[in-house]
Order: structure tokens, then C-alpha cells, then sequence
């Protein structure tokens, strides 16, 4: 941001210019569709250092991948509105054009998608779609290429990988896929990270290889890492920070620590008490939250989580009315709701706190 | 004093429930799907989706069955339900085997026996109204209600929390946590003594899926249903059941109820799994103490010999792979399947070893033993 006429592709040494690695202000992404627009995104910011990992929390239909998809440059020309700004280390990605963004795929940034069946070529075997992304960033051999995309598949641990890496990826299991996919997502040293439900579709015992795989992955190559999921442990294992959004906008970011120690938004609540917990006494009952999700063409008027929250009576009716603001309740923990912090404590304390 | 009598009563027909008993007892049951090749068909392997389950539900409880994906826990979902037909072994249900029955006799007890599908996406048809899909188990089982059908229907609509209105519209028009309790209204619509429930929940949002559990346990009391569960999220199974049986490979390795195999699991496949939930605790994270399974479950068309579970175990050695641990009961209604048991004092370490030298079938694989 400070500097942006260093472009980016021909800085090898990355200068630090004190600003985050990633920072995101105010994006929008709105579909427009026969029915009305549809927010998906309707007004993110936040930032991100390298070497740390964000976590994004949210139901389905939060606009949790769709955030993702525009950082990547990944939405279609014309069928999405987007404004706002992405600078990924200085550059904005919003007004740079399709090849700029293109060839910072892979390189700068990289993807794992939620199932790797869908995301992989079923014609071409895994080693060939991890030598095509490296050849493209890297002027190398087809033989030196080959033999990246076999140390990378051992690196992710898939066994006998100089043998795996001419095999079709319906050869793999669910496990092995998702492997494969991290491999080739890191063929090329990217610098930030986005994993979109990297474990969702896989049982917990893959899923823990995973995880495990991404936290040692991005100790090792000092990534900027996002992960998006709507599973609560899967951020508390490797999330630094969590934004937790609801009807496209984020409605608390903080710590990790505090999102699960000190939550202050009833959504963020709500999330916590309807999930069973194995590491706690098993409670008789679990807490859900009312009614469900808004439809994005229709977020409700004023807070849109205001149909469904238990507590907004409290606000004399501007949770009906006014949309509440991102604002630091202090220590870097932002959360946009109309409750005073004497009523949020006392509803947290008393009424969330001994149930959960 | 109901077992048989399935004909005879109609459908709010309150039975008298014997919380306790046994209502369905399965023995040795086995499914082979066989693998044809070639131009004769000749069948070259089968994949063993279940080989040799032994298990009871009895009355009023909720017995869930866990594992990872291919374990065949599906496929013991089916056989319970009768929709797919067993290898061999036997299913008894309310006392009548019901393991081969043909299709049309199986009908009226399709009554008693309920299924809720994992999919509320794909298990509804999209060109019926709501009204016909809940409505459709009283006109296949010719079941007359006192005020009609739809009456019927409303009223199950609003058993289940959703509106009576709703009886004319498509399943489209709802959403995913809407569609799974319309799919519960058609399950509960004849009263089943039975119901089989295919991972419910997991195709659902955290909000709603907290919303489904909660229901299926309110009902679960108020008709005194018996559920077999089938889940992989083990924070929701310890939720909702009553008993666990823990699946690896077409193998029940441990059946325990709720308190004793969270608390004290016995099976190293059981440690594992319950060490891999991840836990919504930030404190946790420090520290490192998961036990990484390596690899995958390996292929169920040729599993590992003996207990099958010794390719990823930490704890195996080399009797692991010649004989296979018979499932047996350590603590009271606590099974395992294990050579070498965790959590387990010195003397059931050893009834577990003096039983793997008992056991007729591994004694008749290994003379020796």
C-alpha cells in the first residue's frame, strides 16, 4: 500500500513495510440475480500478518468462501459486483487486472478446496497437475518439476510417492486427495494460504493428520494462512485470530483465546452452545438458536441477527432498526452488537457461561 | 406382549413399552457385496462391508454405531432396516427373524422399523408436496386415521416444528434443517418402534444441527423410540446415546455404553478416534497429545488379517496379526476386541488374552493358540 509501485511478481526478497501481509477493507461481493441482489459480502475488512493463521467461522451461506473466492480472484467477470480493497503485500488485487491476478495464483497464493475430487482433474494424474502449476511459475525441466512433485508428495506424507505421483486422483483415498491438493497448493512456496473446509469431507482421524499437516506446513514456510470452516475445533486447533460471520459481514474478530474464553456477541454464543462438547460434562440439553439463517436477498433490517437472538429486546429497538458497527470493545476484540458491555457481561456470565 | 402383533393395531395404537427389553438382537451378521469381472461374471472377490456383527438394542435406548468412512456402518443401517438382504447371520426383531423375509412380507413390519436418511436433499421426491411425502406411509400400509390423512399429517408437521400450512408446498421451498424434520414427520407418521437414523444430522448447520438433536430426543420420550444411530461426529453421538458400538472395518471392535467408553475407552482404535476430535478449547492447543493413526482404513475387498486394525496400531505385535481378539467383556457391558486393552486393570488384560485363546474360531485358524 505504501510503496505500490514495486509490483509484486519481481520482488524475490520481500521488502517489510510494516503493513499487514494481507489487509482486506470493506469488500463487497454482490451477486445480482432475478430475484434481487444477493449480499454475500457486504462489507469485510481485516488483516493478516505472515506466519499467522485467521480463522473464519460461519454457517452455510454466511459468505464465508465467497470472501475467499475474491481474494483469489476467483469469481467471474460480470456475474459478481465486487468493491472494496485487497492488498496482498502492497498490491490490490481488486483493481489489478485477470493476468496480474492469475499469475499471482499459485506462487503468491493458493487455494485448498473443500473436495479435492471436484477441484482435481480426474483426466490427468496427480504428479502432472502439480508439475503444470510449478512449470508455470518456475522455468524448469519437465524432469526437475517431476521431481518437486514427488518431494512434495512426500512431504504431505503420501507413501511411495515416486510411484503415487503418476496416479489418477480417483485412485486416492479421501485422505490421500486432500494431500495431493495441499501438495500441489504448496508447490510453489505461496506466501498465504486460503484452506476452504480443508477437512470437512474426511473422517477425524484423516482430518487430524491434516490439521496437524497444515500447522507444521506453515512453520516451515512462514505462510499467511486462512482457514474457513463452520467446525469450532478445527479453528480452536490452528487459529491465532477468528472472525466469526453472520449474513455476510463478520460480526466478532479477536483472538482466539477470546472468542472461546470471553465471547461477546449472542450469535458467537449461540454457536458454542449448540455444539456438543467432548470435553465437557454432557449437558441434558444443547442451546440452539432459533429459526435459521437469513436469506441473503432479505437480511433482516437493522442487526441481521435480530430475529433469532434472544437478547435483543434489550436494545429499546435499535437491533431492529440500526446496524451495529465493528467496534473495539477493547484489546483488539471487535464485535458489532447494540448490548451495553454491562448487559453483555451479565448475559454472558449468568445466563451462557454455566451452561456451555 | 406386542412381539408379532404388528397386523392388528392402528396407527396412534399406544403400545405398551417395556423399556429394557430386547426389541431387535443381531447375530454374526455378515454382507459380502460380491465383485464380478469378466464375461461370465464370475465372481473374482467381495467387498466384506460387514463380517460377523453380534449386538442388541433393547427398548428405549439409543445404540449408536461409530467409525470412519467404509467401516460399514451404512451398510449395518440397511441390513437392520431389511433393505438390503444379509449374507448370512441373523437379524430378530421383536422376536421373528426377519434376515431373509421376502419383500412382501417384510411390508407390515416396515411399520415398526424406520429410517431418517443422511441426505434431506436427495431422500425427498421434489415433485411431491410436502403433504404426499408425509402422507405416504399411510397409503402404502393402507393405514386409515380418524380424521383423515391430511389431518394426520398436520399434526405430525407440527410434532416435528414446522407448520401445518406448509402441507401443500415442495420440498424445495425449504431449507436443509426444514427438509431433514420433514423427512422425521413421514419416519414417525406410522409410530415405529424402531428407527434407524443415518448420520441425521451431519449434512446440517451447527445452529440447526443442535436444533435436530434436540427434537429427535423429545421424541424419542414422548413415543419411546428406540434409535440406532449412525454418526461419525463422536461429540454428537456422546450427546445423544445411550450405548456406542465402535466399527473398524465390517467389526464391531468395542461396545460400551456412553459413560465407560468416553471415560475409560478400551479399544486403541477407540483412543485414537476420541484423541482426534478436535476441541473447541484454545488451551488445548499446547498441548500435543493426539495419537496420529497413520494412513487410511485399509481396503474392507482384502482386509487385514486377524485384528484388523494391527496395520495402524501402535500397540500391535505379532500375535495381533495371527489371531483376532474376540470381542469380549472386560468390565461389566463393556466389550472390546483387543489383544492388548487399554485402561484396563492387569486382570482384564488377561481375561481378553484367555479368551483369544478360547475362542473356537481363532483357535480353529490357529491350532496352536
Amino acid at each position: 500500500m505504501t510503496e505500490p509501485q514495486v509490483s509484486a511478481q519481481d520482488t524475490v526478497q520481500r521488502i517489510d513495510r510494516g503493513e499487514a501481509f494481507l489487509d482486506v477493507r470493506d469488500l463487497k461481493v454482490h451477486f445480482p440475480t432475478d430475484d434481487g441482489v444477493v449480499k454475500s459480502v457486504d462489507g469485510i475488512s481485516f488483516k493478516l500478518e505472515r506466519g499467522r493463521t485467521l480463522g473464519i467461522v460461519g454457517e452455510s451461506g454466511s459468505g464465508k468462501s465467497v470472501t475467499s473466492l475474491s481474494i483469489m480472484g476467483l469469481h467471474k467477470p460480470g456475474v459478481a459486483r465486487i468493491s472494496g480493497e485487497i492488498f496482498l503485500d502492497g498490491q490490490d488485487l481488486i483493481s489489478s487486472s485477470r493476468e496480474e491476478v492469475r499469475r499471482l495464483r499459485g506462487k503468491r497464493m493458493a487455494m485448498i478446496f473443500q473436495d479435492p475430487l471436484s477441484a482435481m482433474h480426474p483426466f490427468y494424474t496427480v504428479g502432472h497437475q502439480i508439475v503444470e502449476a510449478y512449470r508455470v511459475h518456475n522455468d524448469v525441466s519437465k524432469q526437475v518439476a517431476r521431481k518437486h512433485a514427488i518431494e512434495m508428495l512426500d512431504r504431505v506424507g503420501i507413501p511411495q510417492p515416486d510411484k503415487r505421483v503418476d496416479a489418477y486422483p480417483h485412485q486416492f483415498s479421501g485422505g490421500m486427495r486432500q494431500r495431493a491438493m495441499i501438495a500441489m497448493a504448496l508447490s510453489c512456496d505461496p506466501d498465504l494460504l486460503i484452506a476452504d473446509e480443508p477437512t470437512t469431507a474426511l473422517d477425524v482421524t484423516v482430518q487430524a493428520q491434516i490439521l496437524d499437516l497444515i500447522r507444521d506446513l506453515q512453520r516451515e514456510f512462514n505462510s499467511a494462512v486462512i482457514i474457513i470452516t463452520h467446525d469450532l475445533g478445527v479453528v480452536a486447533e490452528l487459529a491465532d485470530e477468528i472472525q466469526v460471520m453472520y449474513a455476510g459481514r463478520a460480526i466478532e474478530y479477536s483472538s482466539a483465546e477470546d472468542i472461546f474464553d470471553r465471547p461477546q456477541h449472542p450469535y458467537t454464543w449461540g454457536l458454542l452452545g449448540s455444539m456438543p462438547r467432548i470435553d465437557r460434562e454432557r449437558s441434558e440439553r444443547l442451546i440452539p438458536i432459533k429459526g435459521a439463517p437469513p436469506s441473503l436477498i432479505n437480511v433482516p433490517q437493522g442487526c441481521a441477527f435480530n430475529p433469532r437472538c434472544n437478547y435483543a429486546h434489550l436494545n429499546g429497538g435499535a437491533s431492529e432498526t440500526e446496524r451495529p458497527e465493528l467496534l473495539d470493545i477493547g484489546g483488539g476484540h471487535l464485535v458489532a452488537c447494540h448490548l451495553s458491555p454491562q448487559e453483555r457481561t451479565k448475559a454472558w456470565e449468568t445466563d451462557i457461561k454455566p451452561k456451555l | 406382549m406386542t412381539t408379532a402383533n404388528t397386523e392388528s393395531t392402528g396407527v396412534p395404537g399406544v403400545i405398551e413399552p417395556k423399556i429394557g427389553e430386547e426389541l431387535l438382537s443381531v447375530e454374526g451378521l455378515v454382507k459380502h457385496f460380491p465383485i464380478r469381472k469378466g464375461l461370465l461374471q464370475r465372481q473374482t472377490g467381495a467387498v466384506q462391508a460387514v463380517d460377523g456383527l453380534t449386538f442388541n438394542v433393547t427398548r428405549g435406548e439409543t445404540l449408536s454405531l461409530v467409525g470412519e468412512s467404509g467401516c460399514g456402518k451404512t451398510t449395518t443401517g440397511r441390513l437392520l432396516t431389511r433393505l438390503l438382504e444379509p449374507t448370512s447371520g441373523r437379524i430378530v426383531f421383536e422376536g421373528k427373524d426377519i434376515s431373509h423375509l421376502s419383500e412382501g412380507k417384510m411390508r407390515p413390519l416396515r411399520r415398526d422399523v424406520q429410517m431418517i436418511f443422511q441426505d434431506p436433499y436427495g431422500s425427498l421426491n421434489p415433485r411431491h408436496t410436502v403433504g404426499k411425502i408425509v402422507g405416504a406411509p399411510y397409503k402404502l400400509q393402507n393405514v386409515k386415521t380418524e380424521q383423515g390423512t391430511k389431518k394426520a399429517v398436520q399434526e405430525l408437521l407440527e410434532l416435528v416444528g414446522l407448520s401445518p400450512e406448509h402441507y401443500n408446498r415442495y420440498p424445495h421451498e425449504f431449507s436443509g434443517g426444514q427438509r431433514q424434520r420433514i423427512g422425521i414427520a413421514r419416519t414417525l407418521a406410522l409410530r415405529p418402534k424402531l428407527i434407524v437414523a443415518d448420520e441425521p444430522v451431519s449434512a446440517l448447520d451447527v445452529s440447526i444441527q443442535a436444533q435436530v438433536v434436540n427434537l429427535l430426543e423429545d421424541l424419542q420420550s414422548e413415543f419411546d423410540l428406540t434409535y440406532v444411530m449412525i454418526a461419525h461426529d463422536l461429540s454428537v453421538v456422546r450427546h445423544v446415546s445411550d450405548r456406542v458400538a465402535v466399527m473398524y472395518l465390517g467389526k464391531i471392535v468395542e461396545l460400551a455404553d456412553r459413560v465407560s467408553l468416553y471415560e475409560k475407552p478400551m479399544h486403541p482404535y477407540t483412543v485414537a478416534l476420541l484423541s482426534a476430535v478436535p476441541i473447541p478449547d484454545t488451551k488445548r492447543k499446547a498441548k500435543q497429545d493426539r495419537i496420529r493413526l497413520q494412513g487410511d482404513v485399509p481396503s474392507p475387498i482384502n482386509p487385514p488379517p486377524a485384528c484388523r486394525f494391527h496395520t495402524r496400531c501402535w500397540k500391535a505385535q505379532e500375535i495381533c496379526k495371527t489371531i483376532e481378539p474376540p470381542l469380549v467383556e472386560l468390565a461389566p457391558g463393556h466389550r472390546s476386541a483387543c489383544h492388548f486393552p487399554e485402561n484396563a486393570t492387569p486382570e482384564q488384560e488377561a481375561t481378553a488374552q484367555a479368551a483369544a485363546k478360547e475362542d473356537p474360531a481363532t483357535s480353529k485358524q490357529n491350532p496352536a493358540g
